[in-house]
């Protein structure tokens, strides 16, 4: 046998060793750009809400974790393609992403909501605290009435393959112009720009960008919640790994029941998004 | 392989190809008038001139064009002082930004081309103009511009195959071109291979015919 079948034959070994190393380990994918749910510190280590619950969730399920990187935009097709066994990147159950992948129940709730930078014209909108689009009700349609006459030809931008998308191609608030982002960050960038009229997304993740940045961006409108924003967000898993739903599912319960995902929401939202 | 996702897509990337071609027929026609310019510049006898045209060519070969379109894009918006100023009603659209992230690189590269096409344009044919008593001006224009094309066609066939391809990055700045509506569609169906195959396709197609043109004019003006 010559050197060089030698060392295929080795490579190919090894990685057949490397394969089974990693099949005992839970890989979780996470985003590490949309703060506070997941981002990363200034050396580059991932942080945040849902790095820490996945810790605590791993030791829960008595398993070994690594946790993944992965762009939001290719985030259900990595999980789809096995780069990672589960999504834990703030992403809401909604049915259309039920159509491909599982979702474990709820850990966590948050509200989406519209924001401007100070002085403009959307601020002071007559619109109720806050909606919730599963129940509809006359409060709901007003609410959606008058933001669909104050977002008429303006630019509202969102993350790209995001909940915050798909509400704003329904047509509940009318055609609006929607500009689409690969990160949360460069939303943020084009809103101080002023470049966007209004972005969409988590409540927090503005809150959070705010008072980081020190620009003035306020939220306007009502809080969203229920229909096209989703259930809550859930640990994705694919659909024929049933066994690994199960055991997300019973660490879940696990965690909330010792109080570990409301303190550890609290420390990371300043208020607690548990569920 | 999910063929029907394939033939639903396969209308709405055709459409967004319209914006790709308006991006990359802007970018070139631009690009064109930015490199000829350039490549006159760098054949200057003054240093200061010469300089600073090499200086350009050097910078935008020498950065990623995914780079330049950010500074462009997300880096000028973010000074104060430049969004107050007229110019900030053209950089305030990412069309026009990427246009001139575009049309800036190709102007490099074409200038690089163009230059290396006079200088290799032997001194007989200038000197047969003036041996006529055509004016320089006209020698420019008559003899060493059309000599120039000519030599620069392979090359510049292939900035152009190069450039189709730059235009994706389009999408990094909220354009829906080809690849921005690509990836709008794998954002609903999650299928990232079969709607990147149709894409796909589409980009080697319109490089197959910017091929066939360029091979096509160079046997035409192969004298």
């Amino acid at each position: 046998m010559n050197i060089f079948k030698k060392t295929i034959i080795s490579v190919l070994a090894s990685l057949f060793i490397i394969g089974n190393v990693y099949a005992d380990k839970i890989r979780i994918g996470t985003e590490g750009a949309y703060p506070p749910w997941n981002s990363k510190n200034e050396a580059g280590k991932l942080i945040g809400f849902e790095v820490e619950l996945a810790w605590s969730l791993c030791r829960y399920m008595e398993k070994q974790c690594e946790i993944v990187e992965q762009d939001w935009d290719g985030m259900i097709p990595a999980l789809i393609m096995r780069k990672f066994d589960a999504i834990m990147a703030g992403m809401s159950i909604t049915a259309e992403r039920q159509k491909v992948i599982s979702f474990s129940q709820g850990y966590a709730d948050e509200v989406a909501s519209l924001a401007v930078m100070k002085g403009s014209s959307l601020e002071g909108m007559d619109t109720p605290e806050g909606i919730n689009l599963s129940l509809g009700g006359s409060d709901v349609n007003k609410a959606l009435k008058t933001l669909t006459a104050a977002l008429a030809g303006k630019t509202v931008c969102v993350q790209t393959a995001t909940i915050h998308q798909n509400f704003l191609d329904s047509g509940d608030v009318g055609s609006v112009n929607v500009r689409t982002y690969k990160t949360q960050d460069e939303v943020n960038l084009d809103l101080t720009s002023g470049r966007c009229d209004a972005a969409l997304a988590a409540a927090v993740a503005f809150t959070d960008y705010a008072e980081k940045s020190g620009k003035s961006v306020v939220l306007v409108g009502p809080t969203f919640s229920g229909g096209a924003f989703g259930n809550g967000v859930g640990v994705g898993i694919r659909q024929d790994d049933t066994e690994l739903l199960n055991a997300f599912n019973k660490a879940i319960d696990k965690a909330r029941k010792n109080g570990d995902i409301s303190r550890i929401a609290t420390k990371w939202f300043g208020f607690d998004a548990s569920m | 392989m999910d063929f029907e996702l394939m033939i639903n897509s396969f209308p709405k990337l055709l459409n967004a190809t319209v914006v790709t071609l308006k991006l990359l027929s802007a970018s070139l026609f631009f690009g064109l008038f930015i490199g000829l310019l350039f490549a006159v510049l760098r054949m200057n006898k003054n240093p200061i001139i010469n300089k600073f045209a090499y200086g350009y060519s050097y910078i935008f070969r020498g950065t990623p064009l995914l780079v330049q379109i950010f500074i462009i894009y997300y880096g000028l918006g973010q000074i104060e002082y430049f969004r107050s100023t007229v110019l900030w009603v053209i950089f305030k659209e990412p069309y026009w930004c990427a246009i001139i992230a575009f049309a800036l690189n190709t102007g490099a590269y074409t200038s690089e081309i163009l230059r290396s096409a006079f200088q290799t344009i032997k001194p007989g044919f200038i000197e047969a103009g003036k041996s006529l008593g055509i004016s320089s001006r006209i020698i420019f224009y008559k003899i060493q511009i059309p000599i120039a094309i000519k030599q620069s066609l392979p090359a510049y066939g292939n900035e152009i195959i190069l450039m189709l391809k730059g235009t994706s990055l389009a999408s990094t700045v909220t354009l829906m071109d080809l690849t921005g509506v690509a990836k709008y569609i794998i954002s609903t169906t999650f299928r990232p291979i079969e709607v990147f195959i149709v894409a796909g396709s589409i980009y080697l197609f319109m490089t197959f015919l910017v091929h066939n043109f360029i091979k096509f004019l160079e046997r035409r003006y192969n004298y």
